[in-house]
């Protein structure tokens, strides 16, 4: 059994501090260069922090979805085997769907999860044009954008979501 | 005195302790064989004579032959999980653990349950690797040979699904076992090095405060942590029950948190990013935020709070005749330690407290045990738990009351909602039949 150590944190910071190495542990692990981890560097942060160079506008996605995701998601997201990407309803039951529309927070989101795990029998052989583009016309046809709007780095992280403040943290001291 | 005789005042002392026939907990607990022996036997009318013992076809010649990774009887095939999705769809497959089927505190990995939402990954784990970088002084790639060399530390840990008891959120009772309403969660050793272990040698940068944890399989399933739970207790798991990660729970290397929502515990771990912010991925802002009965929806609930169910009885374990019985079920916490286990067999009017089965170990399953001796009459079945914290499971009256009902009767295989962890009632009707009810 272990029990809390609360002296890590303190260790950490004066190690950081001093700049000294570690000379207690294994030291097994081999450095590497974070040029080295950028191909499965893809967490996207709500800010924007991590989206790539590149863009895309809803009409270029439109043509991709059709071709790569309406055969699980229906044609214009509106639902087939897999969930609808597009609409929603309200949120007055507990069992209400969540959608895009309806409950996610962060427009960050779409691209990220879009980027990392789609489409389903091929995850990351979308070019990050490609997902900006499906994020585009995802964010279009939902009316969280413009039909013209172009998303990239700087305009995605500015979609406010509707239910962007729908949330409560359930435990705040656990953070 | 003869043990005849002790055992005969042993039965006659068996304290009655709360309505419909609990008896006390500690009944079996102090007395010595020749009386644990007649009071299991204990019933009303005394059971007619067995029959004359003779050897069986097994007992009269040699036995098969031993197998490298041995299998369990024949006779216990049929135990196994319940599948979701048994073909394979493009879509989430969930197994559950047949609690009724099995006893003590830890799951058989071969019935632990697992979750794969896009299917379970065939990794190699010579090609495997752990990258810790982001707000750290040293990015480092580790090899499962090299955490291999690292210190490494046991411990026991449930871990629940988030989703675990969604039917219970049903306005009316489902009718389904154990294994369906509750099947989502298991418990095992866990063996592996400790995060911080890892991080005091990352270093690590004072404005990290999450941690996106990310999987190697299709969906690259990625959930963020806090900085907090990594230096608390963390482990990057690398053995179950002694044995490498079953394929389903994370093989080779899984990121335990104990205590902590089962999606957290990340599987197939590949990578761990040092953050100032929390990633919002898909399965923490959608999937495992639970919406309330305002509109509103809880985001990053963490924890498993205090719970607990009976085992047996419960659907599909009849009772056969009045007499004795054993009720048992599991208790657990992601806060710490069971304290109490309360039980009622006449809904809730009246409660005995259970024996715990040692040893109480924090954030694992805890055995509780209560003597009962069942008169043939309707009786329903609670077991409500305390953990070390003083934290109790809500009434149910109180959980809907605070987290609500659904408006229709969901299918048992959905997910209305989550983090349910209020009372479970099994009504017990004069044939011995066990149904789910609310009380």
């Amino acid at each position: 059994m272990f029990t809390p150590r609360p002296r890590h944190a303190f260790v950490l910071l004066v190690a950081l501090g001093s700049g000294a190495a570690f000379g207690e542990g294994p030291n097994l692990g081999r450095p590497i260069d974070p040029a080295d981890i950028a191909g499965w560097d893809i967490s996207i942060l709500p800010d924007g922090t991590g989206l790539p160079p590149g863009g895309g506008t809803p009409a270029q996605g439109e043509r991709i979805f059709a071709q790569k995701c309406a055969m699980c998601h229906g044609e214009r997201g509106k639902g087939g085997v897999a969930a609808a990407v597009v609409g929603g309803g309200p949120i007055d039951r507990i069992e209400a769907t969540k959608t895009i529309a309806n409950f996610w927070g962060y427009s960050t989101t779409v691209f990220d999860f879009i980027r990392r795990a789609m489409p389903w029998q091929q995850p990351r052989s979308l070019t990050d044009n490609e997902v900006y583009a499906l994020t585009a016309y995802i964010l279009a046809e939902n009316k969280l954008i413009g039909e013209n709007d172009s998303m990239n780095a700087e305009t995605l992280p500015k979609v406010r979501m509707p239910n962007r403040d729908g949330f409560i943290i359930r435990f705040p001291d656990k953070i | 005195m003869e043990p005849r005789n002790r055992a005969k005042e042993e039965l006659e002392r068996l304290e009655v302790v709360a309505g419909n026939g609990l008896l006390d907990r500690r009944a079996f607990l102090r007395s010595g064989a020749a009386v644990a022996g007649t009071v299991m036997g204990y019933t009303f009318v005394r059971p007619a004579a067995a029959a004359p013992l003779a050897d069986e076809p097994w007992s009269l010649g040699p036995g098969g032959l031993s197998r490298p990774y041995q299998q369990r009887s024949r006779f216990e095939e049929k135990i196994g999980r319940t599948l979701s999705n048994p073909n394979g769809e493009p879509r989430t497959s969930h197994a559950r653990t047949p609690h009724h089927l099995i006893n003590g505190t830890i799951t058989p990995n071969g019935l632990h349950f697992t979750i794969v939402h896009s299917g379970t990954p065939d990794i190699d784990p010579d090609k495997h690797r752990l990258v810790i970088h982001g707000l750290v002084k040293q990015p480092l790639v580790f090899t499962l040979d090299t955490l291999a060399r690292y210190p490494m530390v046991s411990r026991f840990s449930f871990v629940e699904c988030g989703g675990n008891s969604a039917p219970m959120f049903s306005k009316e009772p489902i009718q389904a076992s154990v294994q369906a309403l509750h099947g989502l969660v298991s418990c095992s050793e866990w063996t592996g090095v400790r995060l911080s272990t890892l991080l005091e040698e990352t270093g690590i940068d004072p404005k990290a405060k999450w941690i996106v944890a990310e999987g190697a399989d299709s969906l690259a399933l990625s959930r963020s942590v806090p900085v907090k739970k990594a230096l608390d207790d963390a482990m990057i798991a690398l053995y179950q029950n002694g044995e490498r990660l079953m394929p389903g729970n994370g093989y080779p290397m899984r990121l335990l948190l104990p205590g902590y929502e089962g999606n957290m515990n990340v599987k197939f771990l590949r990578r761990l990013k040092l953050v100032e912010q929390p990633a919002m991925s898909y399965y923490e802002t959608r999937t495992y935020s639970q919406i309330l009965p305002n509109g509103k929806a809880f985001r990053f609930y963490f924890l498993q709070e205090v719970k607990s169910f009976i085992t047996h009885p419960s659907p599909g374990l009849a009772l056969r005749g009045p007499g004795f019985y054993e009720i048992s079920g599991i208790a657990y916490s992601g806060n710490g330690r069971i304290s109490k286990v309360m039980v009622s067999a006449d809904g809730g009017r009246s409660w005995g407290e259970a024996a715990l089965q040692a040893p109480v170990l924090s954030k694992a399953f805890t055995r509780f045990r209560m003597p009962w001796r069942w008169d043939g009459g309707p009786a329903v079945l609670q077991s409500r738990a305390w953990d070390e914290g003083g934290n109790v499971q809500p009434t149910r009256a109180q959980f809907v009351a605070e987290r609500g009902e659904t408006r229709n009767i969901p299918p048992v295989l959905g997910f209305p909602n989550q983090h349910y962890n209020s009372l479970t009632s099994w009504a017990v009707d004069g044939k011995g039949e066990v149904k789910h009810v609310y009380a």
